[in-house]
């Protein structure tokens, strides 16, 4: 019997090592794999490149870190690629002070790197970015008379997602707008972990409905984590 | 210069969302950006069809819910709270920027820092060396779109230019706007220029070109 279902945070970290490249999906505070990341900082491994939309909010003294930038706050990210880090941001200051490093790259070309790993494709041409900073370094060609540079496809070690429904196949599906990131993440994670707000018996979700199947998905831990939260 | 003296009002930012609206027609699918941008839904009349689109995943997004409404899991892509007209659909963030870098939308309105009179847009950084990078969405709508309006004022608080022969700040995409509004007048980027399609009550085209940096063109 297929049973993705895990019975407690710990045995959803098992295994995350040092140096591993984790996507973190979600927008905001929608869709983001909030109980998962606690586990993360709890499980302990260090020296991690963040794959995540937004590297954080601003940052105001007395505000409790979370998530991100709790991991940065640690010192256990080396590196995070990201379509957005705010200057003010505890990310943001860790990259001006030094301590690690950040590739930011338009938000449709993350995406799109993520569902070419996700894909098996290794690297694509794309016209965003040319003749921009963040063209830099990279190998430049003109197809259609358009100036375009190649992106690489952008797999993770892990894939940690969040999904409103699973079923112990690991099929899933999302509330309204937090489907963002977590259905290309999870295609794209070597091991993808899965934190679902409620569970279901297998058959339960039709074969119509369902947004990702559990061929994508490896574990499956469920939390009550509640509704997402607004930006303070 | 003081503006009120020379007898004419600059547009706010609700004024330049208005402006804009009036130019959406019906049965476009419309990404707006964040800032003035998001503002023109507010001035889209409802029986008007206008499809907006969000980067994380919406097509068909309404107005900002009444707040016994709110849903914590329908958010723009600014993270405010949203509503859905009849209709829309959700799809992941991959498909989402297909619809985008696939040349699916009729019109993406940006923010913008400076505009040059050839089309480039910066919008995102002030310089090359800023720790924070805000690229967003930005740089893939401004390539993707079928046309790219930009809002914005028409000098900066101190007074300097914003529409300029050459941009210097950082591009966000080269040659990509068709048309600007800003607090003063509509312009449209053409072979030869900037080409003035509007300008506020009070002000004259000579007035208008002493406040920006690159040559005005009349219709």
């Amino acid at each position: 019997m297929i049973d993705k279902f895990v019975r407690s945070m710990a045995e959803a970290m098992n295994g995350i090592r040092d140096g591993s490249t984790v996507l973190i999906a979600g927008f905001g505070d929608v869709g983001a794999p909030n109980a998962l990341l606690d586990g993360l900082i709890e499980q302990g491994a260090t020296d991690l490149t963040l794959v995540v939309n937004s590297a954080g909010r601003v940052h105001k003294p007395g505000d409790p870190t979370t998530g991100v930038a709790r991991l940065v706050e640690l010192g256990r990210v080396r590196k995070v690629i990201t379509s957005f880090i705010r200057a003010t941001s505890i990310a943001g200051e860790a990259v001006r002070d030094g301590r690690m490093t950040a590739e930011v790259v338009p938000q449709g070309t993350l995406a799109e790197r993520i569902r070419a790993a996700g894909a098996g494709v290794p690297a694509f041409f794309t016209p965003t970015g040319a003749g921009t900073l963040i063209a830099e370094g990279k190998e430049a060609r003109e197809y259609n008379g358009r100036p375009c540079i190649l992106e690489l496809a952008l797999p993770g070690d892990v894939a940690l997602v969040d999904a409103w429904m699973a079923d112990r196949w690991g099929n899933l599906v999302f509330r309204d707008s937090s489907r963002n990131f977590n259905p290309i993440m999870a295609m794209a994670g070597q091991l993808t972990i899965v934190q679902t707000h409620h569970i279901c018996d297998l058959g339960q979700l039709s074969a119509n409905e369902i947004v990702t199947p559990g061929i994508f998905v490896d574990r499956v831990l469920h939390v009550a984590a509640g509704d997402p939260q607004l930006p303070r | 210069m003081n503006d009120t003296a020379s007898g004419h009002k600059p547009l706010g930012r609700s004024g330049m969302a208005a402006r804009a609206a009036r130019d959406i027609p019906e049965g476009w699918y419309v990404n707006l950006g964040i800032g003035v941008p998001t503002l023109i839904a507010n001035h889209i009349p409802p029986e008007r069809e206008v499809v907006l689109h969000s980067e994380n995943g919406i097509l068909g997004m309404g107005p900002a819910p009444e707040p016994h409404k709110e849903n914590p899991w329908l958010v723009n892509a600014s993270t405010q709270r949203v509503s859905l007209r009849t209709g829309a659909s959700f799809v992941h963030h991959a498909d989402s920027f297909a619809i985008v870098r696939g040349g699916h939308l009729d019109l993406c309105v940006l923010g913008g820092f400076q505009v040059a009179e050839n089309g480039d847009l910066a919008n995102w950084a002030q310089s090359a060396t800023e720790a924070g990078r805000q690229i967003g969405g930005a740089m893939d709508l401004a390539v993707g779109a079928k046309r790219v309006w930009v809002t914005m004022e028409h000098t900066t608080k101190d007074g300097r230019a914003r529409i300029l022969r050459r941009c210097t700040y950082p591009l966000t995409a080269a040659a990509c706007v068709s048309r600007v509004y800003t607090s003063l007048a509509v312009l449209d980027v053409t072979p030869k220029g900037f080409v003035v399609i509007d300008i506020i009550p009070g002000l004259s085209f000579e007035e208008l070109q002493a406040r920006t940096e690159a040559e005005l063109h009349r219709e």
